[in-house]
């Protein structure tokens, strides 16, 4: 079941904080939007997504509020923050620079 | 700071946020289900799947609220309602134990105030620690804090460059006489240079302090005063600035008015007068009268080490100046705080680390008591443990239970210490600055870490112990009644051994102080002491002008005393018996070969009236008594004591010679000299020290304006003391006497300390010797309980009851002997530290170790005969049935 390592370790915040520069979203709708994204490859599982939501939010990057949801009902919406923008400029720097040197070595190796 | 309102957020409203987390989660599920019943499925169907990929709810919300942060918090709590549960289960146990942690924290708060009030906490002054006590020395060592000769002061402030300022104080009594109806009273005061105040960086509140022009001879006098007296006295008058008081009798003119803050050199001070003023330019000058405090303020950036290294170089100088009076030839500094302190420092610590002793002894009994718990319950451990439990979290469990009991005990020792400082203050009204002891701030923070570290060490003892390595054997061990593990047990042994060996260094150092105290009380001082009053009396200057007034006063007042009924004899006389040491002077005797350079003669100094001897019962050994008439000017004679002839005139017959003597500065060098006229035995000048050589010159020659009477009665002395204050007033109504006294009460007051530091350890040693004597009872109880199936296999087989009984007694006694021979051996270390509070008893005192060891091991078998005994009777039938 959803363990955080099913994912590369840390991506799960990147995905999060991208979804989210977009607009803000409830936890189901990241994890649709990030399951649609990836052509359906990345299954994030709830175990991950919920604590991540809490922590992201604990660390002051993206802030939550209760609204209506497209069926009406009461959910939980996410959106980023300033700091979580700046966090995502910094994570997405960095994923780039880690792919990049991944790449690097598969494709020489 | 967004942060920490959202995580506040979470710590108060966790209640809230969880029912939030649930609706989220709740939401996501329901989206689920509603996809699937979209994608076709019925809704049994969906919602089953939707559980599927959801996982474990409860665990997803648990993951979810460990980010919040306040786990910890909320884990503590839990352990701490399991703690006070576990606790309330045993409340006798419980009640014990807060009851000894109270005990032991609070005896070491009570002396850690008094430590950190007298000893450690800075004076109120600006840069208190350049400030430094200096002092006169001998090179050779024999004595490092001789109070300063004024010219010697003169010579130190005019070269020394290591210091801003240097200035003097001179603890004095005046007799504030009465204008408009007021009483008189006797005040002590504070004679200071000018520039006291300025160094100290103190102000006035009202008026000003010294200026250099007050503090010279033939100005006007002055005098400052203390808030307290202005306030008390004086009903807080403004307008008292400008205003003229009488201080023995003669005019002050009120040029201020000090901060009721200031308390030192101490908060008894009520006013002070310019010293160079108040004293004769002739004595300010010499470098032979040494009883001037002195005081510096170092150059920041000089160290004490390099001031005394060239105070020493001057003061070597001036001793080559003046080879032949007593001079001396080096100088010794103190920091400031250090020169009130520094005799008081050994007792003190002593104390605390008894205190620090007891408190250990507390602690490891707990433990002990707390790992026998935790014995019982090694099956519940392993259960938790097979199940996954963290051993962590199970140490920590531990450790919350015993941090509670430690807290309990802390806070009611806090309250035992409030009292037990108020009563300290109370018994031992001679520490210096006990107005600044109380509880602050710095003595609660000591408190709180003394109750953690306790809390740590009692939990963390048995927590340790049990060890969950062998989970299995313990769960299979568990269902039999035999053998507890071997490990707890040695534990509990070292402990107990541990424990024990503390007891013995306190019992001996307690034994070795009420040893002294008792030799000290047993001293015969050599003169009369019960039914014996004294109180000063310092004639005013103003109204005692010369030495004809001062000794028709004085002899008018012995004979009003003497016709009291009730009185058997009255004298006067600078200093009695037990007093301690006052005064000495050098002297020559003209009948002996001059002296090498350099080396003086030195005796006390008493002033008697003719009664002395008479009154106080101090026999007459040779020669005469003073007679009534007797005067310096005209029958220079003078009395000295037993020890006097032993060391001056061994083999010699002291009566005819003649002493060189100046203890006035009235005698021409070369002159006749005093001859001696009779010989008396000694009398001691405190219950502590050896006689001293001594030589009495006639009281009646008028020099000395103070002195003290003492009259011997027939009835109890302090039923005397109104009417001889009655015949006093008769004679000069405005008079006021000090220090109405008996000379018992003298005497207490000389062994105040070692009375007090004996019985304070004898009743912490008694304290722990009790907890020593609980362990061992528990432990050995505990070791028979679970080897009683043992205990019945071998009685049926045959073993003697008696045999049974050695056994167990041996298996009790063994930590008991280890931790006596160690202790012991620690006593003999402990006592080198305590042996400056020693008198008459060496550190290594066969008789008290003996003692000590004696009253243990009874004190010991004592508490595991019972449990022995009850080994011994153990019914096998029974013992093995219970398997």
């Amino acid at each position: 079941m959803g363990k955080p390592s099913d994912l590369v370790q840390g991506t799960l915040d990147l995905l999060i904080l991208k979804t989210l520069s977009i607009e803000e979203r409830h936890g189901w709708a990241i994890a649709k939007r990030i399951q649609q994204m990836s052509g359906e490859i990345l299954q994030v599982q709830q175990g991950s997504l919920y604590p991540a939501l809490h922590r992201l939010e604990q660390q002051g990057w993206i802030k939550a509020k209760w609204a209506e949801s497209e069926t009406g009902r009461q959910a939980k919406f996410y959106s980023l923050t300033a700091a979580g923008r700046k966090q995502l400029e910094a994570e997405t720097a960095n994923w780039a620079r880690l792919s990049e040197a991944i790449n690097l070595v598969v494709r020489e190796a | 700071m967004q942060k920490l309102l959202l995580k506040l957020r979470m710590l108060f409203r966790r209640g809230r946020a969880g029912d939030q987390l649930q609706d989220e989660l709740q939401f996501h599920m329901d989206q689920q289900v509603a996809e699937n019943i979209a994608a076709g499925m019925s809704h049994a169907e969906a919602r089953r799947a939707a559980l599927r990929t959801f996982g474990n709810p409860a665990a997803l919300r648990e993951q979810a609220r460990d980010t919040w942060s306040w786990q910890w918090l909320e884990l503590l709590l839990r352990d701490l309602r399991f703690g006070i549960r576990r606790l309330g289960r045993t409340p006798a146990f419980s009640a014990l134990a807060i009851l000894v942690m109270a005990l032991g924290i609070g005896a070491n708060v009570a002396l850690f105030t008094v430590v950190h009030s007298v000893l450690l906490k800075p004076l109120p002054f600006k840069n208190q620690d350049q400030l430094v006590r200096l002092y006169e020395a001998n090179s050779k060592g024999a004595f490092q804090d001789n109070v300063l000769a004024g010219g010697t002061f003169a010579s130190w402030q005019s070269q020394a460059k290591s210091f801003d300022q240097m200035a003097l104080k001179k603890g004095i009594v005046y007799n504030v006489s009465g204008a408009g109806g007021q009483l008189p009273e006797v005040v002590y005061a504070q004679t200071v240079t000018w520039n006291f105040f300025p160094m100290l960086g103190v102000e006035a509140t009202q008026g000003r302090v010294f200026l250099p022009s007050d503090d010279r001879v033939g100005v006007n006098a002055t005098v400052v005063l203390s808030g307290g007296l202005w306030k008390r006295r004086y009903g807080g008058d403004p307008g008292i600035v400008g205003k003229t008081i009488l201080l023995d009798a003669r005019p002050y003119l009120v040029i201020g008015v000090l901060p009721d803050w200031l308390n030192y050199p101490d908060a008894k001070v009520q006013l002070w007068t310019p010293i160079y003023h108040e004293r004769s330019p002739v004595v300010m000058a010499m470098h032979t009268a040494h009883n001037l405090d002195a005081i510096g303020r170092l150059k920041p950036g000089v160290t004490i080490r390099q001031a005394t290294a060239e105070l020493n170089s001057i003061q070597r100088q001036i001793r080559q100046q003046f080879p032949d009076g007593p001079v001396n030839d080096a100088a010794n500094i103190r920091p400031i705080l250090d020169g009130d302190v520094y005799q008081l420092k050994t007792g003190l610590y002593a104390m605390f680390a008894a205190t620090g002793c007891l408190l250990l002894i507390a602690c490891l009994n707990i433990a002990n008591l707390l790992v026998a718990r935790a014995a019982t319950r090694r099956r519940e451990t392993a259960v938790r443990t097979a199940l996954g439990g963290s051993r962590a979290r199970l140490i920590c469990e531990q450790v919350t239970e015993s941090l509670v009991l430690c807290c309990a005990g802390g806070v009611i020792g806090l309250l035992l210490a409030e009292s037990a400082v108020r009563w300290l203050i109370h018994a031992r009204h001679d520490i210096p600055r006990a107005d600044s002891i109380h509880v602050d701030g710095m003595v609660i923070v000591f408190t709180l870490g003394v109750m953690v570290i306790c809390g740590l060490l009692v939990g963390l003892i048995p927590a340790l112990s049990s060890n969950d390595k062998h989970i299995l054997t313990t769960l299979q061990e568990s269902s039999r009644s035999y053998s507890g593990g071997h490990a707890g047990l040695r534990l509990r042994r070292g402990l107990l051994g541990l424990q024990v060996g503390l007891t013995v260094v306190l019992l001996t150092s307690a034994g070795l102080l009420l040893k002294t105290y008792t030799r000290l009380r047993a001293v015969d001082i050599g003169s009369a002491t019960h039914d014996v009053l004294t109180m000063e009396i310092n004639l005013p200057r103003g109204s005692y002008r010369t030495p004809e007034q001062i000794v028709s006063f004085y002899e008018r007042l012995s004979d009003r005393v003497r016709q009291l009924p009730g009185v058997q004899g009255a004298t006067v006389a600078t200093i009695l018996p037990g007093e301690g040491h006052k005064r000495d002077d050098v002297f020559s005797i003209r009948e002996h070969p001059p002296l090498p350079k350099g080396q003086v003669l030195d005796a006390s100094t008493f002033f008697v009236d003719p009664n002395y001897f008479n009154t106080l019962q101090i026999p007459l050994l040779q020669g005469r008594l003073f007679q009534p008439d007797e005067r310096l000017d005209h029958t220079p004679g003078v009395i000295v004591n037993q020890t006097f002839v032993s060391q001056f005139f061994k083999g010699e017959n002291p009566l005819g010679k003649h002493l060189l003597s100046d203890p006035d500065g009235q005698m021409e060098p070369g002159g006749p000299g005093l001859e001696i006229v009779g010989v008396t035995a000694d009398a001691r000048e405190s219950v502590s020290d050896d006689p001293f050589p001594t030589i009495y010159f006639p009281f009646y020659s008028g020099q000395e304006r103070s002195g003290t009477l003492a009259v011997r009665t027939a009835q109890t002395p302090s039923s005397l003391a109104i009417p001889v204050q009655q015949a006093i007033a008769s004679i000069d109504p405005d008079l006021a006497v000090s220090n109405v006294l008996t000379m018992d009460q003298i005497l207490d007051y000389s062994t105040l300390s070692a009375s007090f530091d004996a019985t304070l350890l004898f009743a912490f040693a008694v304290i722990s010797l009790l907890l020593a004597a609980v362990g061992l009872f528990g432990v050995l109880s505990y070791i028979i309980a679970q080897r009683t199936t043992e205990i019945g296999i071998r009685i049926a087989l045959g073993a003697q009851r008696e045999q049974v009984m050695r056994l167990m007694l041996g298996d009790g006694l063994r930590p008991a002997i280890v931790g006596l021979v160690v202790g012991l051996i620690a006593s003999a270390g402990a006592a080198r530290l305590i042996q400056s509070m020693l008198y008459g008893t060496p550190p290594v005192d066969p008789g008290v170790y003996v003692l000590v060891s004696a009253t243990l091991l009874a004190v010991a078998v004592l508490a595991c005969t019972v449990p022995a005994w009850r080994a011994s009777r153990v019914d096998p039938m029974q013992a093995l049935r219970m398997e």
